[in-house]
């Protein structure tokens, strides 16, 4: 079989692409999908290039049954994702729920569209609370959000790594701005950077049938009494629990004694990145802290950043305070000198917005 | 029940079964399990069931089992029979999961012609949610949501799924109608839907059963009820091209 990317190749694409290129580089062998703009050319490139590289695809007849068919197949031991966005996310809840239940290792690339309902198909951050806690459950996913196709192909390759190791749904949060537009990045052969394959093995068969770890031989997703979810959800969210801090990434710029940390996330923490630097360079005390996991929140990371923020914080998003919930929430139980937030619901923000929403 | 009677693949640790005195539910496992046996398929099946009644045979079966809802069953099966074409992959549930809000994946996976085979139960209730009416209610009939009979010109007709299917398979598919009345026939039909599943082709057996808990009926009444009323409107039949 030919190689999925050459070593260290150095490529100029779409994000679309990107995420299709580090699915078939993690080893993933099945896709699941359902047209939605804008993250239709992840199912384009992924169906051209499958078959040279003997893998699968599926357009199903909608979301419910890319998610579930996912299910079906990691239940047997094979690696497979689906691409989502907007109303899709929203359909993805219910096979989502039922592998947070069963600790399915599906994996969904959403490239967030404007919400609510159809809205459009250009760009937002609104699936951040979706993605995080869409479920009728506990919210027991992986949620990666990233700011360029460097970060794209790496933690979509991730994220194949770290469902199967813990066995948790696991979301890539893009948006539309990422899927469209081309950027510089490097390729690369995980195998070449030390990364051994995805940790995948059947969920679901006979015992003995595989020597990697038993398969359950039946597995349900309906319980007679209160006690015997509880103790299912007690070690489900134990688990969690005890991953977190191997799974929590983020990003810091910054020292001791600012005046205020800027947080966003995904592609606005890129353009914040960029204020915080300018800022910075004349002299102004500002820091800088960057979630690259939404779920599992980075709470202690953003705990000791606003240690050294003076406690205040500038929340920046395009959406009306989703990751601004999920800070306040991690900011801890001693009061916050400021809580400022600059929210544009579905609008991308620029350097220069920020800059100015930015008061010392 | 004896050790002849009751089939090898059943899993003697989940029995007796969970289901109501007079269900159908257990008839209908049972065909499927002598079908199963006289095959020798235990080996290589994976049996999925729905939400509602077909739940409690989330155990039920030697081989691997799980349990989803909605009809999802019929979409896992599809992605679990593609990730493993070896697996003999059957799809259980009853008539809302595969009639109303499944029934989206029962019509692509026959348009699709996917190798797996769908068991439904009609029983014309919702059962285990409380006995409302379902596609499969027949004129007239009382239930909790069609408390003075199901009026056909509000709610429509009900659904003779075999037949709906008969417009979208492929030739090779296989489609029936049975019925717990004559298991043996029953059990004869999913053998073939089986077959059709290892020849390559989807299979769909619709099983007509009783709910003498939601009917509210004698054992006499409930029998009746399947054999006349069901059985006047709903035709034991293979659906052949």
């Amino acid at each position: 079989m030919p190689q999925t990317a050459r070593s260290e190749q150095r490529s100029f694409m779409t994000g679309n692409e990107v995420v299709a290129r580090a699915a078939l580089a993690a080893g993933a062998e099945y896709m699941f999908g359902y047209p939605i703009t804008p993250q239709n050319e992840i199912m384009h490139y992924w169906r051209r290039l499958a078959p040279r590289y003997q893998r699968g695809f599926l357009q199903t007849e909608d979301e419910l049954s890319a998610g579930f068919a996912c299910l079906g197949a990691v239940l047997r031991g094979k690696i497979a994702f689906s691409a989502t966005a907007g109303p899709g996310t929203v359909l993805f809840q219910e096979p989502l729920s039922m592998a947070e239940m069963m600790r399915l290792p599906v994996v969904v690339i959403v490239q967030q569209r404007g919400g609510p309902s159809t809205a459009t198909v250009i760009y937002s951050q609104q699936e951040v609370t979706l993605t995080c806690f869409g479920g009728n459950g506990e919210g027991l996913r992986l949620v990666y959000s990233t700011s360029s196709h460097q970060e794209l192909y790496d933690y979509t390759i991730k994220a194949f790594h770290q469902a199967w190791r813990y066995r948790f749904p696991t979301f890539v949060l893009g948006d539309g701005y990422q899927a469209k537009m081309r950027e510089a990045l490097f390729l690369y052969n995980p195998e070449d950077r030390g990364m051994g394959a995805v940790p995948a093995r059947p969920l679901l068969g006979h015992k003995g049938s595989n020597g990697n770890g038993e398969p359950q031989l039946h597995l349900r997703n309906a319980f007679s009494v209160e006690e015997e979810l509880a103790e299912i959800l007690r070690k489900h969210l134990a688990d969690f629990d005890e991953a977190a801090p191997y799974l929590e990434e983020h990003e810091f710029i910054g020292e001791p004694g600012a005046n205020l940390l800027v947080v966003a996330h995904g592609i606005v923490g890129r353009a914040a990145r960029e204020a915080v630097e300018e800022l910075r360079r004349e002299g102004k005390k500002v820091n800088f802290f960057r979630p690259l996991t939404l779920r599992p929140f980075p709470e202690k990371a953003l705990q000791q950043a606003l240690a050294n923020s003076n406690r205040s914080m500038l929340v920046v998003e395009s959406a009306q305070g989703q990751l601004g919930s999920l800070c306040r929430l991690a900011s801890g139980h001693e009061a916050l000198q400021r809580f400022d937030t600059f929210y544009r619901p579905g609008v991308g923000i620029t350097t220069e917005e920020i800059r100015e929403a930015v008061t010392l | 029940m004896s050790e002849r009677s009751m089939p090898r693949c059943w899993n003697r640790e989940s029995k007796p079964h969970r289901f109501c005195p007079g269900c159908g539910h257990g008839l209908v496992l049972k065909a499927l399990g002598m079908a199963i046996d006289e095959l020798d398929l235990a080996g290589r099946t994976v049996f999925a069931c729905d939400i509602g009644c077909s739940l409690l045979a989330w155990d039920f079966f030697t081989f691997p089992s799980l349990q989803t809802h909605h009809g999802r069953t019929t979409p896992v099966m599809v992605g679990l029979k593609r990730a493993d074409p070896d697996q003999i992959a059957v799809a259980y549930m009853g008539d809302g999961g595969g009639y109303a809000i499944g029934l989206q994946h029962l019509i692509s996976a026959a348009l699709r012609d996917d190798p797996i085979t769908v068991i439904l139960v009609n029983n014309t209730v919702y059962a285990m949610t409380g006995g409302q009416m379902a596609p499969t209610t027949l004129p007239g009939q009382k239930t909790e949501t069609s408390p003075f009979g199901r009026d056909v010109d509000a709610t429509g007709i009900p659904v003779k799924g075999p037949e709906m299917l008969k417009a979208v398979v492929h030739p090779e598919a296989y489609l029936a109608r049975g019925t717990v009345a004559q298991v043996l026939k029953l059990k004869k039909a999913i053998q073939k839907g089986l077959e059709a599943q290892m020849a390559g082709h989807f299979s769909f057996i619709e099983a007509l059963s009783t709910c003498p808990t939601n009917w509210r009926t004698s054992a006499s009444a409930t029998w009746a009820f399947l054999e006349k009323e069901m059985g006047d409107y709903y035709k034991v039949a293979e659906l052949m091209h």
